[in-house]
């Protein structure tokens, strides 16, 4: 590990942590062959988009101070996850006493992607990952954090995950009809709006089997996990990967 | 009936509700490739944001200049605060006139303030002059969405309907053909009446003219052939100057249907000579969500429906599923304000995906605003969010593995939050989905196993 290398704190999702332990290793051994120091502050526990979202923001006053006193130390938080990292970001609630550390991590707090990309500076990665790709968009991902641009917008296009991804040799890209349509997870959505959700994650996967995606992959797990859900219980074909996972694996 | 329950309902028609769907995707691939061509598209939403913001914080103002301008230029100006006074306004005009007859030119207020039964009510047959708004208005529906009112109906249901109410031939579904019968009929409707209402786009408080834009020209025509026009406006429908027209006119159409220019856009100023016009500024609920700082914004809107056409909720479940006169997402935001308790399943109508707000031609942040009321909804328990804590708090102990999962995560960590608000889920994400394998171990005790 080098000498200056960032100390980076790595945030592991709630569901990650308990479901998806692999892509909590893949992130934490992407980032350390990316030349980090790296971190797993424990004592972390969720962010508390899930009851935010669902309209009690005011009780998440606790967990949010709990997250910003577990992080304080670090110059980076890293997460493998575009929706937790902007709820840190943008849904925290104002906590009283800790105005300036809140403010020092709304700045230091990076989704792993962005990070890679924004703050350690890597253009291409050299790798091998023969597979056909198809990418999942996660929204909060691509309209909260700006980690592509989104076909709503006229701006020129950009996704940060595909020019990682692409430089790997071997990966083909799969090109989608829609290209950044939301899944359907959008947290408790998944089980008041079941029947829109499971349609919604129906009709993403479809768009993924036309073009011949072999792999699917995103930056959040939440979103993979809805699609993956629908996918096994209708016996498809499909695979399915955290970024992390792919670059890690890409890397070896 | 909440969303989810009318959602559901959508959905069973699967063939309907994919055609549905891929209808309004059409319109707003269409929306996403014109505006694309404007290479200033951006900058043109930035501008049309700062004109609406400074109307609403000087809405009294513009409103004022645009009476003593209208006045002067011989509109009849009058002021209903809420949807009777405006109802009673319209209705005092037509018998004055001892009008029996009236023709209506599209007008999402009057369809807010439920003017067309009123009017029945008293005795005054409304016709609709609108395409698709006649053709629900035949079927004794409101319009489903509020730049296609139709867009529910396939041809082929129009064609039945046609054969009903205007004999045309059975089967026939060629919408030529549908559209020449519209016409024909609408065309005595339009000659019979001697009061024609339309709404209103714009209101320019420089010059006291009003603006309204319709891919048919039904207004015109209704109001050509009319002695008495009144025009129904949201008191949100201000300009500053005639020259902010040329952001809205080129955003507007572009974003409801991908089209350049709405075909006619009508500047009305002042009556011919023997004729009149009157003009209803209505309020209704408009001032109160002026004064609510963190929706204030939601006025901005111009009813362009883009953020229908891209809602991916609002094309699977309908205009109808959301109960209310402006549906999709920024119904669900304007809607609370006007009952919190009747709309309350709205604002969790959505998973926050963010495109309404990227859509959005005066940059409204609907989405973050649709946060925001979920936050109110929860404080004042509204059915829907009562329903929602008591499901949750019920289904933690039916699921032993959302039971063993929330309880670790409770031991470990939530300690200030209702955990059970996180985990019940598992009980109805199992419905249509597979849960994912659970791990022999987390990541914190591979962590601490191998790392520390």
């Amino acid at each position: 590990m080098k000498a200056n290398s960032p100390s980076v704190a790595l945030f592991i999702p709630c569901y990650v942590d308990q479901f998806y332990p692999q892509v909590g290793i893949a992130t934490l051994e992407l980032l350390e062959k990316l030349g980090c120091t790296v971190t797993y502050p424990s004592g972390q526990t969720c962010c508390g988009q899930p009851l935010a979202n669902a309209g009690y923001a005011r009780d998440t006053v606790g967990t949010a101070r709990h997250f910003i006193e577990t992080f304080n130390d670090y110059d980076y938080v890293v997460c493998p996850s575009g929706s937790c990292t902007l709820h840190v970001k943008d849904h925290f609630p104002a906590i009283d006493g800790l105005e300036k550390e809140q403010k020092a991590l709304e700045h230091k707090i990076y989704e792993l992607i962005e990070f890679i990309s924004d703050v350690l500076k890597i253009e291409k990665l050299e790798g091998k990952f023969p597979h056909r790709v198809g990418f999942h968009s996660s929204c909060h991902g691509q309209r909260g954090l700006h980690l592509s641009s989104g076909s709503e917008l006229n701006q020129p296009p950009f996704n940060k995950a595909r020019k990682l991804l692409e430089n790997l040799e071997g990966l083909d890209w799969v090109e989608l009809s829609r290209t950044d349509e939301c899944c359907g997870f959008g947290g408790t959505f998944a089980v008041t709006e079941e029947a829109l959700s499971i349609q919604m994650g129906k009709d993403r996967l479809g768009d993924h089997l036309k073009h011949k995606t072999e792999i699917l992959t995103g930056g959040d797990m939440s979103c993979i996990m809805h699609l993956q859900g629908i996918a096994t219980r209708s016996k498809q074909e499909l695979k399915f990967l955290h970024l992390a996972e792919i670059l890690n694996q890409a890397l070896s | 009936m909440t969303h989810p329950e009318n959602a559901a309902e959508f959905l069973k028609d699967s063939q309907k509700a994919k055609w549905h769907d891929e209808t309004l995707w059409f319109v707003r691939d269409k929306r996403d490739k014109v505006s694309k061509g404007i290479p200033e598209w951006e900058q043109l939403r930035e501008l049309a944001s700062g004109i609406k913001n400074n109307v609403l914080a000087n809405l009294a103002d513009y409103l004022e200049e645009f009476e003593r301008n209208a006045t002067k230029n011989g509109i009849i100006v009058h002021w209903a605060a809420d949807s009777e006074e405006h109802n009673r306004l319209v209705l005092e005009i037509l018998q004055q006139q001892n009008c029996t007859a009236v023709v209506k030119s599209k007008s999402i207020l009057t369809e807010e303030c439920h003017l067309n039964p009123y009017l029945e009510k008293h005795g005054v047959d409304v016709v609709d002059t609108d395409l698709g708004e006649r053709i629900v208005q035949f079927l004794n529906q409101p319009p489903s969405h509020i730049v296609l009112p139709a867009i529910h109906l396939k041809k082929g249901e129009i064609s039945e309907l046609f054969h009903e109410k205007l004999h045309t031939e059975k089967g026939n579904e060629d919408p030529a053909y549908l559209t020449q019968a519209a016409r024909i009929h609408l065309r005595e409707k339009f000659f019979a009446a001697k009061v024609a209402i339309t709404g209103v786009n714009f209101g320019i408080a420089e010059t006291g003219e009003f603006v309204v834009c319709t891919n048919e020209g039904n207004a015109d025509m209704g109001v050509h052939l009319a002695q008495v026009h009144i025009a129904c406006m949201g008191i949100e429908k201000i300009l500053p100057r005639r020259k902010d027209l040329g952001v809205f006119l080129r955003l507007l159409a572009r974003s409801a249907t991908g089209q350049p220019i709405t075909n006619y856009n009508s500047h009305f100023r002042s009556p011919s000579p023997g004729k009149e016009i009157h003009i209803i500024l209505v309020d209704n609920g408009r001032t109160a969500q002026l004064a609510r700082e963190k929706f204030r914004n939601s006025l901005k809107c111009i009813r362009c429906g883009a953020c229908m056409n891209t809602c991916p909720i609002y094309r699977r479940s309908g205009g109808f599923s959301y109960n209310s006169t402006v549906p999709g997402p920024i119904g669900s935001i304007l809607s609370p304000g006007l009952d919190l308790k009747k709309h309350s399943s709205l604002p969790f109508a959505s998973t926050l995906c963010g495109s309404c707000t990227d859509v959005c031609p005066v940059k409204i942040n609907i989405h973050e605003q649709l946060y925001e009321w979920r936050q109110e909804v929860t404080k004042t328990q509204g059915e829907f969010a009562k329903g929602l804590s008591m499901k949750l708090a019920n289904g933690i102990f039916k699921s032993p593995l959302a039971y063993k999962i929330s309880g670790s995560l409770m031991r470990n960590a939530l300690k200030s939050l209702p955990n059970s608000l996180i985990y019940h889920p598992l009980n109805i994400w199992g419905k249509n989905r597979n849960l994912p394998d659970a791990p022999k171990e987390s990541f914190q005790q591979w962590y601490r196993k191998n790392r520390s």
